[in-house]
Parts: structure tokens; sequence; C-alpha cells
């Protein structure tokens, strides 16, 4: 009885063990490109065909991080990558919410017909409307402009998703708020911009986690819209470096570093806002 | 996180008669007044470039010089062009591979870290983190990984005597490497719909099957995989549809070759609208791949309708 007790113990000891072991070799998986990338970029040139391979170079050589920032504007990229983000963000955000508050709450003529045309135009696939926005973009003077990476993503799927998550949470939102303040003459603008908005901080939390990761992180379409290079943004001077400078391993995993730390730092500090923002992609499509 | 896709979409109609009207005049207004700028948005930016370009893929359009309506002309090319269905192999491929690798890894993963040990989150979260990487630079890194001098892999294999091949420049090779990568940079994000559902299951399911003395993989495969079975078969095929849609981590690591084996749908769309632009037959191209995720997305709102109506 007793030793019986002892081995459902030790299979109960060595299947935690076999869990840790399956979950620890995939985590490794996911982190040595992070690290193969943090150790070549601080490797010299020449220690990068040593074999075998090290993972702590011997000598770190700082240079390759210079050498990206003085050959290349990538304060710029960083700048733009940025600056086109957040305007994506706040302008989803204020949009999507006026309009998620609107479908909500407002009792308006046409409001489900809208709405569920909206919804059903999220899944068209970008490529087939791009290449009419690419020809409207040229009409209008604006390829080589940041001016469609801003204005598509807030109308375009972006923003119609963010509609819907902002609808479905201010319709958790108990009513008798909303008609104390009626009662009271509040206008509906007001109710929206003192009273609910307020409100949906965690909406709006999450909502902006994924606007902006999302456009950090878009490819498509700056490849389309952008020729000069001061205009790029990260991810697309990124893969133009591979074309560029070859085999120039050290110089793109700096650059690789650089465009990658900020978003991770941020990340180990609002995980769990992180998972959820990013999560929401499930949601969409 | 599924419940929030099945409020009603109809929502109150609780104002009474005369107050109706007055209400609805100002109602009217102000509703419209505020989803204006979305619905215009729409209208310019999204409706009117769709009927644009179902309109364009029936002429011939140039980047300079005048359209011309040519109706079907571009539509019945694609079906005789060899390279699209060179194309449309590809892509079926790489959703292929990825799609089971995807869930079943993503499924696998979520079952062991639902369980709550000390010091699991560090592995969740290390999981994660591919997911919110830009995927240019995961594309990027994972190049130089499987480069054939260079590269990490090969410099492994060599440790234990093995002359890696040429990953990328191989026909072959390419694409399964192309899966392989896709595959780790997205996994996180089904695990964590996943361990989403499977925090959803039950306990006392479990509870009753223990005192019957059901053991682990009669319970796995008669409470876990029946009860999380709605959430499997949706995000199956949102993976699916997104895996139609694949393009960046091809244009970083192979650019479509070697010898066209990794050139997917929307790498020959682009290819075709913005190398050469050939505007007309690009649209039609991209129609075809508006319908085939058409499909599946019809197959999902179906599904989704049935098993909220089930649900109730």
């Amino acid at each position: 009885m007793k030793s019986n007790r002892h081995g459902l113990q030790a299979g109960k000891l060595l299947g935690i063990g076999g869990h840790y072991v399956a979950l620890g070799a995939i985590s490794l998986l996911m982190l040595v490109p992070f690290l193969w990338m943090l150790s070549t970029s601080l490797k010299e040139p020449a220690q990068i065909f040593v074999f075998p391979p090290e993972f702590i170079p011997s000598s770190i050589r700082l240079e390759n991080y210079t050498e990206v920032l003085a050959n290349t504007p990538f304060h710029l990229f960083y700048w733009n990558s940025l600056y086109i983000a957040i305007l994506v963000t706040v302008g989803t955000v204020l949009f999507a919410s006026i309009a998620g508050y609107a479908f909500a709450r407002i009792p308006f003529r046409g409001r489900n017909i809208v709405f569920l045309v909206l919804l059903s135009t999220m899944m068209i696939p970008h490529e087939v409307t791009s290449i009419p926005m690419f020809l409207f973009m040229r009409m209008l003077g604006f390829i080589n402009t940041h001016v469609p990476l801003i204005v598509l993503p807030i109308f375009g799927a972006g923003g119609i998703f963010g509609v819907f998550v902002m609808r479905q949470f201010f319709l958790g939102i108990p009513k008798e708020l909303e008609e104390a303040a009626m009662i009271d003459g509040c206008s509906r603008w007001r109710i929206y911009w003192s009273i609910m908005l307020p409100l949906a901080k965690p909406a709006i939390a999450t909502l902006t986690i994924f606007t902006f990761l999302t456009s950090w992180n878009e490819f498509y379409d700056p490849l389309i819209f952008i020729n000069d290079r001061e205009l790029m943004t990260l991810p697309l001077a990124l893969s133009l470096f591979t074309d560029e400078v070859g085999t120039a391993w050290h110089h793109l995993m700096s650059a690789s570093v650089m465009a990658t730390l900020p978003l991770l730092i941020v990340f180990f500090f609002a995980q769990k806002q992180f998972i959820e923002g990013v999560s929401m992609t499930g949601l969409k499509d | 996180m599924e419940s929030k896709l099945n409020v009603p979409l109809s929502p109150d109609k609780r104002t009474s008669g005369t107050r109706k009207k007055s209400f609805n005049r100002e109602a009217n207004l102000t509703g419209w007044l505020f989803i204006s700028p979305m619905v215009i948005g729409f209208v310019t930016l999204l409706l009117g470039p769709l009927l644009l370009a179902l309109y364009m893929s029936f002429t011939d359009w140039p980047l300079l010089g005048e359209a011309e309506f040519i109706g079907l002309e571009n539509y019945r090319a694609i079906f005789q062009d060899a390279e699209f269905w060179t194309v449309v192999g590809n892509t079926f491929m790489f959703s292929a591979g990825l799609v089971p690798l995807n869930i079943v890894l993503a499924l696998g993963l979520a079952l062991l870290l639902v369980r709550k040990l000390p010091g699991i989150g560090i592995f969740r979260t290390a999981i994660f983190v591919p997911v919110m990487t830009s995927l240019i630079v995961w594309a990027i890194v994972w190049k130089y990984l499987f480069a054939t001098d260079t590269g990490f892999i090969n410099q492994i294999l060599q440790m234990f005597g093995i002359t890696g091949p040429s990953w990328l420049y191989n026909p072959k090779l390419a694409m399964p490497v192309v899966i392989v990568t896709s595959v780790l940079k997205n996994v996180g994000l089904n695990m964590v719909l996943f361990i989403a559902a499977l925090q959803q299951v039950p306990v006392h399911l479990y509870e009753a099957a223990r005192i019957d003395g059901a053991s682990r993989t009669r319970q796995l495969f008669q409470i876990t995989i029946p009860m999380i079975s709605p959430t499997v078969f949706l995000t199956t095929l949102l993976t699916i549809i997104g895996s139609l849609k694949v393009f960046g981590q091809i244009y970083v690591m192979t650019q479509g070759g070697p010898d066209n084996s990794t050139k997917v749908l929307v790498y020959y769309i682009w290819e075709r609208a913005f190398k050469n632009f050939e505007f007309g037959y690009a649209s039609a191209l991209a129609f075809v791949l508006f319908f085939i995720i058409l499909v599946f997305t019809l197959l999902q709102w179906q599904f989704r309708k049935r098993w909220v109506f089930h649900e109730e």
C-alpha cells in the first residue's frame, strides 16, 4: 500500500518533470532566434564564421550598432514607425469609440443594417482593395507619403474591428448611468465624452495595444506606397537591408535588435494587456 | 472570449409611442453624425475600391495609358496561366502544412500550460513573444539561422558531422522551412485562445470522470476535446484564412523562389500588380483569392451562428 503510493507520487513527479522538459524545449526554440540575433549583433564580422558557434561573443563590438545608426537614417525609420502608429491608434480609438457608442446606445434608423454591412466587409482581403487604392492615392498625389499608411488602417478593417470591440463594450455598461445624465439634460456628445469614454478604459487599452502593434508591424502597405528611404517604416527598411547589406549579418542583426527591443521591454511590463490585445486578432478576420 | 461575439444584434426597443417620435429625429441625427466618419471612410476607402477592383478585373489596365474593357478575358487567362496553378498549389501546400502543425502544437502547449504549476507563466511568455514581434524581423532572423554557410542550424549539424543542405535555395526544402518559421511565429496566438477555452471547461466534469475511474487519456478525448471543439474549429478556420494571405515571410526569406517553389497567391498578386503593373490581371487574381477566402468565411459564419444557437 505504502510503496504503491510512493510509486504513484514518483510517477506524478516524473509527469511534472516531463511537463517542464517539453515546455522548456519549445520555449528555448522560441528564444534561440532572439538570443542568436543579440549574440550576432555584438560580434566581430570574423567571429560570425567561427566554428563551433559561440553564443557569448569572445569580444564585444558595439560599433555594429553605431555603424548602422551612422550609415542609415535609422532614427527616421524609427520616428516614421512611431508617429504613424500613434496617429493610427489615436484615430482608430477616437472614431471607433464614437461609432461604437452610437451603434450600442443611440436608436437611429438603419443602425442594424449599417452595422452588419460594416462587419461583413471586415473579411475583404486587403490585397483586393489595395490595387484601386494605389491608383486612387496616386491620383490624389499621396504616393510616397505617409497619408495612406495613416488613413487606410483607421477606416479599414482595423477600424471596423475597433467599432465592433467598442460597441460590445458599451453594450455591457448599465443604462441607468446614461438615463440619469439624460434627465439632467446632458447632450449625447457629453454622455459619450464624459461618462462612457472614461468607463471604457479597459476596452480602449486593449484596442490601443492591438492597433499600435498592427501598425508598428505593418508591411504590405508601406511596401506599396513608400519609395523614398527617408519615409520608410522599420519593417520595410529592414526588409530592404537584406538586399543591400547581403550577408553583413552583424549589421542586420543589430538593426533587428534595435527594432525589436523597445517593444519587448514594454511587453514584459504589460504582458497581460498585451496578450489580451494581441489575442483579439483571433477574433478578427 | 468568444462570448463577446454572441451579443444579440438588435438592442432594446423600450422607447414608447409618443416619446419615440421626437426622440427619433434627434437620435437619427446624432446617431448618423456619430457614425459618419466611419461610414464615409468605409464608402470611400473600402466599398468604392472594392467595386472599382471588380471593374478593373474586367479590364486591361496598365500603369500608364488607357484602360480597356475586355470582359472576362482576365479570368479566362488566369485559368490557362500555368504559373497561377503553381501558385495556387503552393498556397494550398503552405496551408496544408501550416494549419495542422499550428493547431496540434498550440493545443498541446495549451494543455501543458493550463495546469497551475509554479513558474509556468514564464513559458507562456516565451512562447508568446514571437506573436508580437514583427513578422519581418522574425523572417530575417530565421533566414539567417537557415543560411547555408553561416547559419546556426547548419553549424549545429556540422558539429554532428553532417553537412547541412542549402535550405532556402533548395526547391524541396524552402517551403517546409517557411512553414516551420511561420508556425513558430504564430503558434502562441492560438495557444492563448485554446488556454482561454480550456479554462472554461467546468471542473465538475473532470471530478465526475475521476470518480468513475476514467484515465487521463480518456478524460482528454471524452471531455476536454469535445468541450473545446467549437473553439478549435473556429480557430482552425481563422488560421486557414490567415494562411491563404501569407506574404511577408515569403517576401523576406525566398522572394517566391527557388524555382517558384514558394510563390504564393498574395505574392503573385503583388508581383503582377506592383512589379509588372498589370492592374487588371492582378485585380482578377485578387478576386480569385477573395472568392477562396469567402468560402471559408461563410463556413465560419454559418458555424458561429449554429454554435451560438446551440449554446443558448
